[in-house]
């Protein structure tokens, strides 16, 4: 495959979360706010890029019956590394962050591009691959962060928004959007907006 | 009812209704979206989680409270281990203890139970992967439930499991019929309609046994 469609191909036409319906859970619980979002992203970017790159490396030696496991134990070992430098550096957010850090474990996006792609590739392929894949998962990230942020709390990346005048005359946020089922629907819209833009229908 | 009874419905009442470990803390997404699709393998992959869940919840309660909690290790007297944290090793020890688990109990029925295995075979290794699973687990840890709140927790938040599943294949059968725009079907309606699902629940949330 060429490497610039690597690179792309995440991106918009067969992006992680509206396309290879990968790594939902995450991407709904934590787009309260954007700043956590942008957190998320990093933090999956350094454990998918990391753990493509070391799977690809070891993929001769790794024995094809037990590599679920060995594959779980690298991503594994990453995560609590990654959970440890969030917490260690912004304390804050990653108490907000609470379990979602760790779940990147079961973050199907990560196993499914170790297992997928990295296991078949060189390692090059494989790193551009795991940076491609989370930056695909960031933009629908922020961008759902985005409108939860805005519509549920008036402000964006904790900027208001919303001039005061506009609460004095009765504007209320809408609470519905930091709840669970804001989320579920913001995503649904964003993935109907994005599948009609590339075209594909779902049988 | 006698208190500690109310305890354990409380808690029970809250992990499947309240806090319905799908549709408030959105985990094992994944196998929801992906196998929603009919009504016998979402009552499958919902048994498995329940079936699952109770089993590995326990086991890793006893992991964390005789090897990862700070002095958890005073039960092998020997003085030395008697300070040592080692709850950074909390993840993997849970990630190991759950794909292990669903191995064995993989090769258990399917060895005693062929019948259950026909059932639940399938679905039992993407259960490891699940994230329902492991942050049960980590809920349990979070919350420093005692053991048998573990047990009530891990078998009534595997049942919420069941019960959106389950709801959702239902929805989704009668939706074969239903024209729907070209981007929205799949994936987009499904979310759609989980966040439908959501609000249903949330009315659950004024309730206090």
């Amino acid at each position: 495959m060429l490497r610039n469609k690597i690179f792309t191909d995440p991106l918009m036409d067969n992006n992680p979360i509206t396309r290879q319906v990968l790594g939902i859970c995450s991407a709904l619980a934590v787009t309260v706010k954007v700043e956590l979002a942008i957190v998320m992203t990093l933090a999956l970017t350094f454990v998918l890029t990391m753990s493509n790159t070391l799977v690809s490396i070891f993929r001769k030696q790794i024995p094809h019956n037990v590599r679920i496991i060995v594959q779980l134990t690298i991503i594994a070992s990453l995560v609590v590394l990654a959970d440890l430098m969030l917490k260690g550096f912004m304390y804050d957010v990653s108490k907000e962050l609470s379990v979602f850090v760790a779940l990147i474990i079961t973050n199907c996006i990560v196993l499914g591009r170790a297992d997928g792609f990295a296991m078949n590739n060189n390692v090059k392929d494989s790193f551009i691959d795991g940076f491609a894949n989370s930056l695909g998962y960031g933009i629908i990230l922020v961008l759902v962060a985005i409108f939860r942020e805005f519509l549920g709390s008036g402000t964006i990346y904790g900027i208001t928004i919303f001039p005061e005048s506009l609460y004095a005359n009765g504007y209320i946020d809408n609470g519905l959007m930091l709840l669970a089922p804001g989320a579920f629907i913001v995503l649904g819209l964003i993935i109907w907006v994005q599948r009609t833009v590339t075209g594909f229908v779902e049988e | 009812m006698p208190e500690f009874l109310e305890h354990y419905l409380s808690l029970a009442a809250k992990a499947i209704f309240i806090e319905n470990i799908l549709l408030a803390y959105f985990l094992g997404m994944c196998s929801f979206l992906g196998l929603s699709n009919k009504v016998e393998t979402a009552s499958g992959i919902g048994k498995a989680v329940i079936f699952v869940n109770t089993i590995t919840v326990p086991l890793n309660w006893f992991i964390k409270n005789y090897l990862l909690d700070p002095g958890a290790l005073t039960w092998t007297g020997i003085a030395a281990f008697a300070n040592v944290d080692l709850r950074f090793l909390t993840f993997i020890a849970f990630i190991a203890t759950i794909a292990a688990a669903v191995q064995l109990v993989e090769m258990v029925i399917d060895r005693f139970s062929p019948s259950l295995y026909n059932q639940l075979g399938i679905f039992l290794p993407l259960i490891a992967v699940n994230c329902a699973i492991l942050g049960s687990s980590i809920f349990m840890q979070q919350r420093d439930y005692t053991f048998p709140e573990a047990v009530v927790f891990a078998s009534s938040s595997g049942f919420g499991f069941y019960l959106a599943i389950l709801t959702m294949s239902t929805i989704r059968y009668k939706l074969r019929y239903s024209k729907i725009p070209n981007g929205l079907k799949g994936l987009g309606i499904t979310m759609i309609l989980t966040g439908l699902l959501a609000i249903a629940f949330l009315s659950f949330s004024g309730i206090n046994l």
